[in-house]
């Protein structure tokens, strides 16, 4: 099953790095929600902490949204998910595939997205990297793990775009409390490290509760989509 | 059907005339006043809140693995069931909370979690409403993850919670509120019961005359 997984990973890997359009237009508009937030939430040059982390969340979880509609798109174009769904490949490993390309661009996105805000935010996050890294490692897979199979399952949806947010919102809300709110722990003047590590092991519950049921639903699901 | 409306919605009607008597018969509470009466619509509304998403839920899951129209019909009528009881919660919540502590509206865990939970199951609406082919599939799912979401919305939440009054509350109840209470909420389930048997009646009628329909359509009696 890996191996199909992997195999849908590459096919994805290879598109985006021929057209580079999934992870050009996150990035664009992850900067630009960074830089809308700032000119509301900047003081004297400063943002406080609750309001860095939460710019920071607030554009991973809009880029995310985008990314995650071109993606499901993608698989629309030429009936690709159809053709996919007629190979051989276990659904899981389909699901899986997809889950790890929408992560893979979702991480690259908040890479440079977490450099701005260290930049234009002035977040110090270099202190805590390991749990930084680990609290948007996790946000990212939960978030992911609901998305991509939202994101798919709308595909013949003619409000697919505004349904998937409509969707996706309410059930990540957890990821997104415990992401900013792990995050704004690490940028308090005293770090409140066993705050943030609370929160990296309620990402790690959310993750395996989405990730187990995600795996589970997609084959109902899909048989629904027709 | 009809045999459980002749037993419920007497009941219920019996309830609603008895519960508000019984309400303004039990003594006042002795910090709050008479505002602590919210207390007798509020918690039944938000205990049968919890009982209509976990309903719509499993029936969700029943669906996913049965394709159930049934299930689907149960899903639907307790997902509209937990927006209304939803709804009914954040209002008397809203309203506890200007005589309590001053304002409409307190980031505290249980009407933060309600307010979320409730934005699940509005969503639920719209993807039936606006969803399309495979729209009760989608919804379906979305149920079966809102469940799965509200203890960890609970838990997020509870995380940076205050001043909202102990869980435990009912259980400590004075022995002269208790009749009240109790009343209060048998008469909100049996209400529920019977809302979500007329909802499911409706909905299964709706679905035979789609089947109708769609039986004339074939036979090319649609004019």
């Amino acid at each position: 099953m890996l191996r199909q997984a992997w195999l849908v990973l590459w096919k994805d890997l290879v598109v985006e790095w021929r057209t580079r359009e999934i992870f050009s237009t996150m990035l664009f508009f992850a900067v630009m929600v960074v830089l809308i937030f700032s000119f509301a939430f900047l003081a004297e040059g400063r943002a406080s902490g609750d309001a860095q982390s939460g710019i920071l969340w607030t554009a991973t979880a809009f880029a995310g949204t985008l990314g995650l509609g071109r993606a499901a798109d993608r698989e629309r174009d030429g009936d690709a998910m159809r053709a996919l769904l007629l190979s051989p490949a276990p659904r899981a490993a389909l699901y899986l595939g997809k889950l790890a390309a929408i992560v893979i661009f979702m991480t690259l996105a908040e890479v440079v997205v977490l450099l701005l805000g260290g930049i234009l935010l002035h977040a110090n996050l270099s202190e805590h990297l390991g749990i930084v890294a680990g609290l948007f490692a996790l946000g990212t897979l939960g978030y992911a793990s609901v998305g991509a199979l939202f994101a798919l399952m709308l595909g013949r949806s003619r409000s697919r775009d505004v349904l998937l947010a409509v969707i996706l919102y309410p059930i990540i809300v957890p990821v997104i409390i415990a992401g900013s709110k792990g995050t704004s722990a690490l940028l308090e003047d005293i770090p409140a490290t066993a705050d943030a590590m609370f929160w990296l092991k309620f990402l790690v519950a959310f993750d395996a509760i989405f990730l187990t049921l995600s795996l589970w639903a997609f084959e109902p699901l899909l048989v629904e989509r027709g | 059907m009809k045999k459980l409306f002749a037993i419920t919605l007497p009941l219920a009607a019996i309830g609603l005339v008895v519960a508000p008597i019984l309400i303004l018969r039990s003594p006042n509470e002795v910090t709050m006043g008479f505002i602590q009466k919210i207390f007798y619509f509020h918690v039944p509304c938000a205990i049968t809140d919890f009982i209509a998403i976990y309903v719509c839920g499993i029936a969700s899951v029943i669906y996913l693995i049965k394709r159930s129209p049934r299930a689907d019909a149960v899903a639907l009528s307790a997902a509209e069931l937990a927006v209304l009881f939803g709804a009914c919660t954040l209002v008397t919540g809203s309203l506890w909370g200007r005589k309590a502590w001053g304002v409409w509206w307190q980031w505290e865990v249980r009407l933060t979690s309600y307010a979320l939970c409730e934005m699940v199951f509005i969503a639920y609406l719209l993807v039936r409403r606006y969803g399309g082919p495979g729209a009760r599939g989608l919804a379906a799912g979305l149920a079966l993850f809102g469940c799965a979401d509200v203890p960890l919305i609970y838990w997020s939440v509870n995380k940076w919670s205050y001043l909202h009054p102990p869980p435990t509350v009912v259980m400590t109840l004075d022995p002269a509120m208790r009749a009240a209470f109790w009343v209060s909420f048998a008469t909100i389930i049996l209400l529920f019961i019977t809302l979500l048997g007329a909802r499911m009646r409706l909905e299964r009628q709706r679905m035979q005359v789609d089947e109708l329909f769609m039986s004339a359509a074939e036979a090319g009696l649609e004019d």
